[in-house]
């Protein structure tokens, strides 16, 4: 546990060091939300009927951006081959490394969304849900990501790849993420939706650390 | 037989350009792909016998 | 079952059943296509374009067979390193392509005069497109790695996480269906799931075979070619060994 620990801190402290990195998530995600007024037109009405998807696909691919990251410093320095080599648990491994991704894009891009949804006139009723879908999804994001980021590793157009493999997964998703914001617009409950955006999740936190690690050692074979 | 002529069946009751378009596009794409595999299948055949006998020439 | 894992073994057991595949291939297609095209009766909702059906439901099937195919492949190459399974899964993987492309055209083809546009987002429709993206993906992270081992495995472990992946996007895309559908679409294709009369299955089930027979065997001429694949690179390499051995006692 204490290794993970400092897997952790270590990753948080280098983030904190570039911060610019997840500053230039942030960005992408206001300007591709913001993007949408201009295509679409600016008439409320239209905007608030899209506003919890806009946010959603936003997030994913500002999220997206950020994946490539996770794994590639370690995996070019050589930290990578040392940590999987000293007979640490590479679950572990992937585990501090997922949980260090969400905190440095998936907490500010939550922390963001209210405000992007302002923008996009979303009703008064899908802040709190709005938040908590994205509180219950990102996880998911965070945890397929890794996935993608370590089957890449050292692939040719790692970047466009990692898209091509990553994006259909996220769509269930994104799916239930949306609908649970409309449920609540629409005065329905969106309780069934939370509930199966958090069965994603554990899903996704039971197999995806398993996948990842075998992926990380094929590729630091 | 569904058909009462020989116009009737390319005619498909109407629906001529959708059912030929779909059985035109199933033809193309098996037969394309058999062809591509029996291409290369060809080709390693032949160089592979190229090399066995280049072996046997310089021993 | 881990008597296949030796090449030379499956081989000669392919190639022995080979000839049968093809021609059972060739019988039901010289069957299916007379009878799909023209002893079949039209649908009485569909009129003649029943008759693509018969291509969108044989290619849409072997799309889904395919990807279980590729997994179980997937999954013997991960767990026992057997290099036929691995080679089968790489195979198989463009004619999973091929036949998901050709479900969504026909499909297409055949949405345009019942539905009136090409596309709709129906749930059937839709999970195709995702897995023809889950095919690209797979295909596109095999060839991606300078060493061909490296993207044998990744793109395994790609394969066995989709098809954990493909039944949740299934029932996601079916229940978000449900909650978006126009009605007009809902009445028209629940007309379609009720009505299979039994002069429908007859064809259907004849292209069927016969699409699944295509697949085995051009998947045997398949093996054949990348086993010889891998011949060629050993000769090449063990050529290039003895150059180098022969080169300093000159």
């Amino acid at each position: 546990m204490s290794a993970f620990s400092a897997l952790l801190s270590r990753d948080l402290r280098l983030a904190l060091r570039q911060s610019a990195d997840s500053l230039t998530v942030i960005a992408f995600f206001a300007i591709a939300t913001v993007l949408f007024p201009f295509g679409v037109g600016p008439e409320a009405e239209v905007l608030s009927r899209i506003a919890a998807g806009v946010v959603w696909v936003a997030a994913l691919l500002a999220a997206l951006l950020s994946l490539d990251r996770v794994f590639v410093v370690d995996f070019e320095d050589g930290t990578l081959d040392q940590l999987i080599l000293n007979g640490q648990s590479t679950v572990l491994v992937v585990l501090a490394k997922v949980l260090a991704h969400w905190l440095t894009t998936g907490v500010p891009l939550i922390i963001m969304s209210p405000v992007l949804a302002v923008t996009l006139q979303l009703p008064s009723e899908g802040y709190g849900v709005l938040v908590l879908a994205l509180l219950l999804g990102t996880p998911t994001v965070s945890l397929i990501g890794a996935l993608g980021a370590a089957l890449v590793l050292g692939a040719r157009r790692g970047g466009v790849l990692l898209s091509l493999l990553v994006l259909p997964l996220y769509i269930p998703v994104l799916i239930f993420g949306t609908a649970a914001i409309e449920a609540t617009i629409t005065g329905m409950p969106s309780q069934p939706m939370l509930s199966i955006l958090a069965g994603l999740a554990l899903i996704a936190a039971a197999l995806c650390p398993f996948a990842t690690a075998a992926a990380l050692r094929q590729a630091a074979e | 037989m569904a058909f009462d002529s020989f116009a009737a069946f390319i005619d498909m009751g109407g629906y001529a350009a959708w059912v030929w378009t779909s059985y035109g596009l199933a033809a193309l794409a098996l037969g394309g792909i058999l062809i591509l595999t029996r291409r290369t299948l060809k080709a390693r055949e032949r160089e592979f016998e190229t090399l066995k006998a280049n072996r046997r020439g310089t021993p | 079952m881990h008597k296949f894992a030796n090449p030379t073994q499956f081989m000669r057991i392919a190639n022995a059943i080979y000839p049968w595949i093809a021609g059972l291939c060739l019988i039901l297609f010289a069957a299916a296509i007379p009878i799909a095209l023209v002893f079949s009766p039209p649908d009485y909702q569909q009129g003649e374009t029943v008759r693509i059906m018969y291509i969108h439901v044989s290619s849409a099937w072997l799309m889904m067979m395919i990807y279980g195919i590729i997994a179980a492949n997937s999954a013997m190459f991960l767990i026992w390193r057997h290099p036929m399974a691995n080679l089968a899964a790489r195979a198989s993987a463009p004619m999973g392509a091929t036949f998901c492309a050709l479900a969504l055209v026909t499909g297409m083809l055949w949405g345009q005069p019942m539905w009136g546009t090409f596309w709709v987002w129906d749930a059937r429709l839709t999970s195709t497109l995702i897995l023809f993206f889950l095919y690209i993906g797979y295909i596109a992270l095999s060839d991606a790695f300078e060493d061909s081992e490296r993207g044998d495995k990744a793109a395994a472990i790609l394969a066995l996480v989709g098809s954990i992946n493909v039944p949740i996007i299934h029932y996601s895309v079916e229940w978000w269906n449900t909650l978006h559908q126009p009605s007009i679409m809902k009445a028209s294709s629940e007309g379609i799931d009720s009505s299979v009369h039994p002069s429908l299955l007859l064809p259907l089930f004849l292209m069927m075979g016969a699409f699944t027979m295509f697949y085995f065997a051009l998947l045997v001429l398949r093996l054949r070619s990348e086993l010889l694949a891998a011949k060629i690179r050993n000769a090449r390499l063990s050529q290039i060994a003895g150059h180098a051995a022969a080169q300093p006692a000159e």
